[in-house]
């Protein structure tokens, strides 16, 4: 593949490797977090880590639209389906979260958990909701178009890459005269989730969380810029380099960390020059300002309640928003006593770590929500790189 | 079936007919189904018989037994449809026994209103199918349910096959040391049903590899080498196959990322949408573990015959009591290859 296979060129990479070992200074060790599951999801299907010095550390951010779902919005998910009877067309990926009461959504769409125990349709009478996968949000106006006399919600998840795209379906819905189709809006912002890492106990007081710079969203970026990063590394002294979601990228990118940590720097800098700007991509940005508006707080998955740190549909859209239309409110649910994708989210502890992980929490039986997308931290470990805690004859 | 005074009955409407509850009902309207749009078209001395059951003869050796049933959306794709996706699949599942496959039967689920020229399209395919592999349909059985019980038409294909005593390719047999053969490039039918589905425009020339393996499975018997398991990586792809394998045998395995054979319009479609070729359907495509003395005379073997001219050494077999499969990649990392986890594809075949 042109323009791909350039970015996974094995040869590059072990001349990376070795620029890479050169640089780092043996007397001591680098902890970087890489933001995104995309750049998770590269090192640990390509082995970048198996290339890097044992004193180059890499830590799972949280950048992972799906993990940092809390439970309560995958129930709201679920009661909308249910109770108020909509066909919800999710991603596949959010599926699989567990909810409240041993449910996911795609259990409820199995039927489990319904009260009544036949299989036929609204044996009692009520409207029964359905919940579908799809693979675009475009998928879900279709699914409203069709259904006219039904109620159709889209559960739009994800950080400020899949932003836009929600907003330009609203605005179709809109343009459509479409009276059938909402949308039940769980985006996030980026930096947001960054400022609360830096400012979290783990690394201001205790220290315990060793974090000496970041690789920086790829395609967020595209949409944010740059800009939006200056704050940390001036405010917080931690070098940031944004860069592409190809194994090379990656590399290159500890190799410019590196570089910055050596010299005493922290400057934002772009890796991914071929598709970040400063600015970001301005129509977009205008775009997203015009149909949505910052929450005063959301509640994260291991992170907590974060204030201004996700978006709501704007009152001009509210026929659009799901929330409003169904009079469905957020309900803080506990996370599981035993699961650790909290502190797996915040790089304080290693999927590995968590005394679950990979016994009672696996792919197929996911306990927390790490577990479940490709792009989180426990589920890339144990797809792609659990021989390595394991002693493995050759 | 037979008795219908020909001249009382008006023939089926191919054109703008449509399968309505009548077909499924025992009647006359079903016995004309069976006789215009089945036997006619997949005809042969057993299934003219009539009977409720095939009588067969049989020759000597075990009996080998397999049934699979077909649900693929959609039910027409490139390179093929459910019709000859339900006869090779079911043969493939029998020849990778090593058996040589005899006889199929199948079974129809018809939602009311499919249209019958369809479905003639259908059976059409399966004929050539079935002929072509020189495996008669020996009998069937038609069912139509309500519109909307179904999603047009669903077919369970069951095969025998006889093997000689010795021909023993169960999974369990892979030791260390062995090789690993894929017998041609990886992915195929999955993304060209995908293709389909999601309308991508750049990856309409990627076609299914449907196909029945056992002219290629034939051939690589005949190469005298010792074959230790075959099996064709369907559903789930050659990376869970691979760990069946691997489960089965109580070993480990090490694929190079670098050797897997994948066609560059799979390889872009793939990365478009967000799968792993190794997890992506095959419908003609066969695993092949082999003694490490014997890997190049099979290679050679199955790259003289028509399906298997792309095969390639992909990986060896070591042990590993955690029995995982890895990959060395080509970027020069190390990574398992998992068994897949969730639905990739749903209704694939």
């Amino acid at each position: 593949m042109k323009f791909i296979d350039e970015f996974r060129d094995g040869d590059l990479a072990r001349g990376l490797a070795a620029a890479i070992r050169q640089a780092a200074r043996v007397d001591r060790d680098y902890h970087f977090m890489e933001f995104c599951g995309g750049h998770t999801h590269a090192i640990s299907r390509y082995g970048v880590s198996d290339l890097l010095p044992p004193n180059v550390r890499m830590i799972h951010g949280p950048g992972c639209p799906v993990c940092v779902l809390p439970v309560g919005r995958i129930d709201m998910a679920i009661r909308l389906a249910r109770e108020a009877g909509v066909i919800l067309c999710s991603y596949g990926d959010p599926l699989r979260v567990p909810a409240s009461g041993g449910l996911s959504l795609l259990k409820a769409k199995a039927g489990l958990g319904r009260k009544s125990g036949s299989n036929g349709a609204g044996g009692n009478g009520e409207r029964r909701g359905e919940i579908r996968m799809i693979y675009s949000g475009s998928d879900a106006l279709t699914v409203a178009q069709q259904n006219p006399e039904r109620e159709v919600v889209f559960f739009a998840i994800g950080f400020e890459t899949t932003t836009p795209p929600t907003a330009v379906l609203i605005k179709q819905a809109q343009a459509l005269g479409l009276t059938n189709f909402s949308v039940l809006c769980c985006h996030v912002l980026t930096p947001s989730a960054i400022a609360s890492i830096l400012e979290s106990p783990e690394v201001r007081q205790w220290g315990s969380l060793p974090l000496d710079g970041f690789i920086g969203p790829a395609h967020v970026s595209t949409i944010i810029g740059s800009r939006p990063y200056e704050f940390f590394a001036e405010e917080y002294r931690k070098p940031v380099v944004i860069a592409g979601f190809e194994p090379l990228d990656v590399m290159q990118a500890i190799l410019m960390l590196i570089k910055q940590v050596n010299a005493g720097r922290a400057l934002v800098e772009n890796e991914f020059s071929r598709a970040v700007t400063r600015d970001g991509n301005r129509k977009a940005q205008r775009l997203v300002s015009e149909v949505f508006e910052l929450r005063r707080s959301f509640a994260w998955r291991g992170l907590g309640e974060l204030p201004y740190s996700a978006l709501r549909i704007r009152r001009e859209f509210a026929d659009f928003d799901a929330e409003r239309r169904f009079a469905i409110r957020y309900e803080a649910v506990a996370d599981h006593p035993a699961c650790e994708c909290g502190a797996v989210l915040r790089g304080v502890k290693r999927p590995q770590d968590c005394r679950i992980f990979g016994s009672v929490c696996t792919p197929e039986n996911p306990i927390g929500s790490c577990m479940v997308s490709s792009e989180g931290a426990c589920a890339a470990h144990y797809s792609f790189g659990r021989f390595a805690d394991a002693a493995v004859a050759q | 079936m037979s008795g219908l005074r020909k001249g009382y009955v008006r023939p089926l409407d191919l054109r703008q007919g449509r399968v309505d509850m009548t077909h499924g009902s025992g009647g006359r309207a079903m016995a004309q189904l069976i006789e215009e749009l089945f036997t006619s078209r997949l005809g042969n001395a057993y299934l003219g018989q009539g009977n409720d059951a095939a009588v067969l003869p049989m020759p000597p050796g075990r009996l080998v037994m397999s049934t699979d049933a077909h649900v693929v959306s959609p039910l027409f794709f490139p390179g093929g449809d459910i019709g000859c996706l339900a006869v090779h699949g079911t043969i493939n599942d029998v020849a990778v026994m090593g058996a040589t496959p005899l006889y199929l039967a199948a079974s129809f689920i018809l939602e009311e209103g499919f249209p019958l020229g369809d479905l003639a399209r259908i059976v059409d395919s399966m004929a050539r199918a079935a002929s072509a592999a020189d495996v008669p349909m020996v009998t069937g059985d038609t069912k139509v349910v309500e519109e909307g019980k179904g999603d047009g038409v669903y077919i369970t294909t069951t095969g025998v096959g006889v093997v000689a005593a010795g021909q023993d390719y169960a999974g369990d047999r892979a030791r260390p040391g062995d090789r690993i053969i894929v017998s041609g490039s990886i992915g195929e039918h999955g993304m060209a049903i995908m293709a389909q589905r999601e309308s991508i425009g750049f990856a309409g020339t990627i076609v299914s590899d449907t196909a029945a393996l056992h002219g290629l499975i034939a051939a690589m018997r005949a190469s005298g080498t010792t074959i230790r398991v075959l099996r064709d990586p369907t559903r789930g792809g050659v990376a869970t196959t691979l760990n069946e394998i691997a489960r089965q045998s109580g070993v480990g395995m090490m694929l190079q990322e670098s050797a897997l054979p994948v066609q560059a319009e799979v390889a872009a479609a793939c990365e478009f949408l967000g799968f792993d070729p190794l997890y992506v359907a095959n419908e003609g495509k066969l695993l092949a573990i082999v003694a490490p003395e014997d890997a190049d005379s099979l290679l050679a073997a199955m790259r003289a015959h028509p399906l298997g001219q792309r095969a390639a050494v992909i990986g060896s077999v070591h042990p590993d009591p955690q029995h995982f499969v890895q990959m060395t990649t080509a970027f020069g990392g190390r990574r398992i290859v998992d068994w897949l986890t969730g639905e990739q594809l749903p209704r694939i075949c």
